[in-house]
C-alpha cells in the first residue's frame, strides 16, 4: 500500500517535470530528452495500473520509434542552436499561459463538482488479468477486427502520404 | 487502499494542460508537435485508468489505437516539417504564414 502511494508519486512527480521541462526548454534536442522521460514514467504508471502490455508498448513504439524520428528530424534540420527562434516572453504567450491554466481549473472543477455516480473506489479485481498480451489481444482481433484492420490502412496511407511530402521531387 | 482513480485524472488532467501551454506558447513547430505527444499521452493515461478500475479491457485496446494513430501522426507531421523547412529554411511557426489570409 504504501509503497504503491509513494511510487505514484515518485512517478508522478517525475511526469510533471519532465512535461514542464519540455516546454520550457529552449533547445529542441533537450524538450525531446524531457519528453522520453515523461513516457518512460508514463510507461511505469501503466504498470502501476496493471496495463503490462500497454507499459511495454510506450516504451516501444514511443521512446523507440516516435521519438527517434523526432529526434532524427531534429538532427536532419540542425536545429541545436537556433538564435533566431529565441521565443520572447509576447502577449500571446501569456494568454496562452492563461488560458491553459483556466483548462486546468475546469477540468479539476469537473472532477470534483460533478454529481451523478461516483468514481469506482479501488481497481477492479480482474484489472490485473485484463493486461495482458492474451487479453489484450483477444479484444482486439476479436470485437476490435475491423477497427484494427482500418487502422492498418491508416498507416499505409501514413506511409505513403510521409514519403510524398518528403520527397524533394516525385 | 489503493491509489484512487481521481488522482490519476487529476495527473492526466496536468500534463494533458502543459501540453496545451505548450502548443499556445512555443514557436517551435517540432516542440508543438511534441506537446501534441504528451497530450495524446495524458488521454492514454486517463484510457488506462478507467481501464483497470471499471475491469474493463476496452480502454486498452483504445489505447493501443491512439499510438497507431500517433504513430501515422508522427510519420506525416515530421514529413511537413521537413517540407517546410526545405522551402523557408526554419521551423518557427510565425514566419510560416502561407496559407493564413
Amino acid at each position: 500500500m504504501t509503497l504503491e502511494f509513494l511510487l505514484f508519486w515518485f512517478l508522478a512527480a517525475m511526469a510533471v517535470t519532465t512535461a514542464v521541462l519540455m516546454i520550457l526548454q529552449r533547445n529542441p534536442v533537450m524538450s525531446a530528452i524531457s519528453l522520453i522521460g515523461n513516457f518512460f514514467a508514463l510507461a511505469a504508471l501503466y504498470l502501476l495500473l496493471r496495463a503490462q502490455f500497454l507499459a511495454v508498448l510506450q516504451i516501444i513504439v514511443y521512446t523507440g520509434a516516435i521519438m527517434v524520428l523526432v529526434v532524427f528530424v531534429i538532427m536532419l534540420l540542425n536545429l541545436g542552436d537556433e538564435r533566431g527562434l529565441a521565443e520572447r516572453p509576447s502577449l500571446r504567450s501569456s494568454v496562452g499561459t492563461a488560458l491553459a491554466a483556466g483548462l486546468l481549473l475546469e477540468l479539476v472543477a469537473i472532477l470534483f463538482l460533478r454529481t451523478g455516480p461516483g468514481l469506482p473506489p479501488a481497481m477492479h479485481p480482474s484489472s490485473g488479468s485484463q493486461g495482458t498480451v492474451e487479453a489484450v489481444g483477444t479484444a482486439m482481433f476479436g470485437k476490435f477486427l475491423f477497427p484494427f484492420e482500418i487502422t492498418s490502412l491508416l498507416l499505409l496511407v501514413a506511409i505513403v502520404g510521409a514519403v510524398i511530402l518528403a520527397k524533394k521531387r516525385l | 487502499m489503493t491509489v484512487p482513480l481521481s488522482w490519476y485524472l487529476v495527473l492526466s488532467a496536468i500534463l494533458f494542460v502543459t501540453g496545451v501551454a505548450g502548443v499556445l506558447t512555443r514557436r517551435n513547430a517540432i516542440v508543438v508537435f511534441m506537446c501534441i505527444e504528451l497530450m495524446l499521452n495524458a488521454v492514454n493515461l486517463t484510457l488506462v485508468a478507467f481501464s483497470s478500475f471499471l475491469g474493463d479491457g476496452t480502454g486498452q485496446v483504445f489505447v493501443i489505437f491512439v499510438m497507431a494513430v500517433a504513430a501515422a501522426e508522427a510519420a506525416v507531421g515530421l514529413a511537413i516539417v521537413i517540407a517546410l523547412f526545405r522551402n523557408k529554411q526554419t521551423v518557427d511557426l510565425d514566419s510560416i504564414n502561407i496559407l493564413k489570409w
